[in-house]
């Protein structure tokens, strides 16, 4: 490493953490406008064209508010844990391709932070230390509301984490690869929406659910909790929460981009001098919609009930995403034993023949519902 | 020493003194917290010996899953969570143990690779393909007693939790 070589690093470090800033001030904007447009309304329209700056407004105005501790908080818990809350959020961007590979000063440089080895796992790693930020938040607020919220957004986290492991594991399985530039490099004809559907729609419900948005924001039902896991921060600390929310929810649409929507591939005529642009606008292009479709799904539907939630991740999506980890064990598998075309039959025939079976021993299993009179022996 | 060497000492010192924490803290979801200190030492000691995907799934297993049910169990059973202190009397007793378990490892340790023979250089890093290779191909019958033992804890597990109605 000689000297431009780290400053190509520690600008492209700084370029990924404005870029994403940038990206959240622009985002929660966008929300607003979308959501106010569900509602006939117009939205903020104040500071700035449109009202785009009144995110950086608020977080400015956060910045100089005071921030309260209440008496009864475990103070160095307490002020870890909108740390916690954020680092790994940016962290867990750094090892997503956001564009071709470019050529500076004579240096191959790839877009993209780190290109570790095992890049999927870096992701579930940083997300799962995500969880503390939560937990921590609810004890050390040494106040009840708090800490409610944090045993039920942990809960539904960990719950989560498990499906969407196993919706990842699928297209690990099926790329290949670990590393996300290679993941990226395998959907050079096809992406990986199309053949690994199932585990894209389990990845984008797991996602939801992993950042506590809605409808699975049940960490801040505003009805039952108060503001959940943060009631009692204020001030700067809020905004340190806030902006890991947002940051990871970037990140996530960033890695459903990455993982099944052909990362920063894309159609682009021009060469030469401005061919590095494309990769990058449609990298972009992409991540805005995915998040567009999540604005939309807070714009429909209501917030799930905690009972429905749990019993959606553990009953329906876990058995799913091991369903599906099977059946791309088998769409891998066996095209290669047996020659293309019977084995991809084969393949498709066991991931029916699976699924009719697992369908009536479903039906076997579930106990039936309890008859209405049990009700009164709740009221005894 | 090289770099590594150097890496290794301050690791292994930070997990040390959080592994002393752990036991000597006086509220439980701090002593947690130092476990996460140290289980996180832990696994950036694999990375440091090339063991990329080892460490990160220690860190992913151990951090992420392990100490937050930990954590999650302690919130959900209002066990001793306040500033109760935690202090469990029977130091003699726990001394013994202590040593016996210090000097059985750290022997196993010296036999399996005695200090002379120490490699000074980290080996071939294992990658994620070697290990899997070598988990489900030459160790593939300790990996599905280990899942068996794992498959029966699990349904232990709800056995206890669950109770049925009428019994």
């Amino acid at each position: 490493m000689t000297g431009i070589d780290w400053v190509l690093l520690v600008g492209r470090v700084i370029l990924v953490f404005v870029a994403l800033l940038i990206s959240v001030l622009l985002y929660i904007w966008m929300e607003r406008k979308v959501i106010a447009d569900f509602q006939t309304r117009t939205g903020p329209m104040r500071a700035g064209p449109r009202g785009v700056l009144v995110t950086f407004a608020d977080g400015l105005k956060l910045f100089f508010k005071e921030s309260i501790s209440p008496t009864n908080a475990d103070r160095p818990v307490y002020l870890l844990a909108p740390i916690i809350a954020t680092i790994p959020a940016f962290l867990a961007f750094s090892v997503i391709p956001f564009g071709a590979p470019v050529v500076i000063f004579g240096r191959t440089v790839p877009l993209q932070l780190a290109d570790l080895n095992i890049g999927v796992l870096w992701v579930l790693a940083m997300t799962s230390i995500g969880v503390y930020a939560v937990v921590l938040a609810g004890w050390s607020s040494g106040s009840n509301y708090p800490l409610l919220g944090a045993v039920r957004s942990t809960a539904q986290m960990v719950s989560y984490e498990v499906a969407m492991s196993l919706a990842l594991v699928a297209v690990i399985m099926f790329s290949g690869h670990l590393k996300m530039s290679e993941i990226v490099a395998q959907q050079d004809k096809v992406w990986n929406v199309i053949p690994q559907f199932p585990a894209f729609v389990v990845y984008l419900i797991c996602a939801l659910a992993e950042v506590n948005r809605p409808p699975f924001d049940l960490a801040e039902a505003e009805s039952e909790l108060v503001a959940g896991f943060h009631t009692e921060y204020s001030g700067i600390r809020f905004a340190l929460f806030y902006l890991g929310e947002y940051v990871n929810t970037v990140t996530v649409s960033a890695i459903a981009v990455t993982l099944f929507l052909g990362g920063w591939r894309g159609w682009w005529p021009f060469h030469g001098a401005a061919a590095w642009l494309g990769p990058v606008l449609w990298f972009v292009l992409k991540v805005t919609a995915v998040i567009y479709v999540y604005i939309l799904v807070r714009g429909t539907l209501p917030r799930m009930r905690y009972d429905r939630l749990m019993n959606f991740g553990w009953k329906y999506l876990i058995p799913f995403g091991l369903f599906w980890v099977l059946a791309t064990g088998a769409i891998v598998v066996l095209p290669d034993r047996y020659g293309h075309r019977r084995g991809a039959f084969m393949a498709v025939g066991i991931i029916v023949a699976v699924w009719l079976v697992m369908s009536l021993v479903k039906q076997l299993l579930e106990s039936p519902r309890p008859a209405p009179a049990s009700r009164e022996g709740l009221a005894t | 020493m090289n770099a590594h060497e150097y890496a290794f000492v301050v690791v292994a010192t930070i997990g040390s003194i959080a592994a002393v924490a752990v036991v000597t803290a006086r509220n439980v979801v701090h002593a947690a917290l130092y476990l996460v200190v140290t289980l996180a030492a832990v696994g950036m000691t694999f990375l440091l010996l090339g063991a990329e995907f080892v460490g990160w799934v220690q860190i992913l297993i151990y951090v992420g899953a392990i100490v937050i049910l930990f954590l999650f169990g302690l919130m959900l059973t209002k066990a001793p969570i306040g500033r109760d202190t935690l202090d469990y009397q029977n130091r003699a007793v726990g001394a013994v143990v202590a040593v016996v378990v210090a000097i059985g490892l750290g022997s196993l340790i010296l036999q399996a690779w005695p200090l002379a023979s120490t490699p000074a250089a980290p080996s071939a890093p294992g990658g994620s393909d070697v290990l899997g290779s070598a988990l489900f191909n030459t160790y593939v019958l300790p990996f599905e007693a280990v899942s068996f033992v794992l498959l029966a804890a699990l349904i232990g597990a709800i056995v206890l939790a669950r109770r049925d109605e009428g019994t």
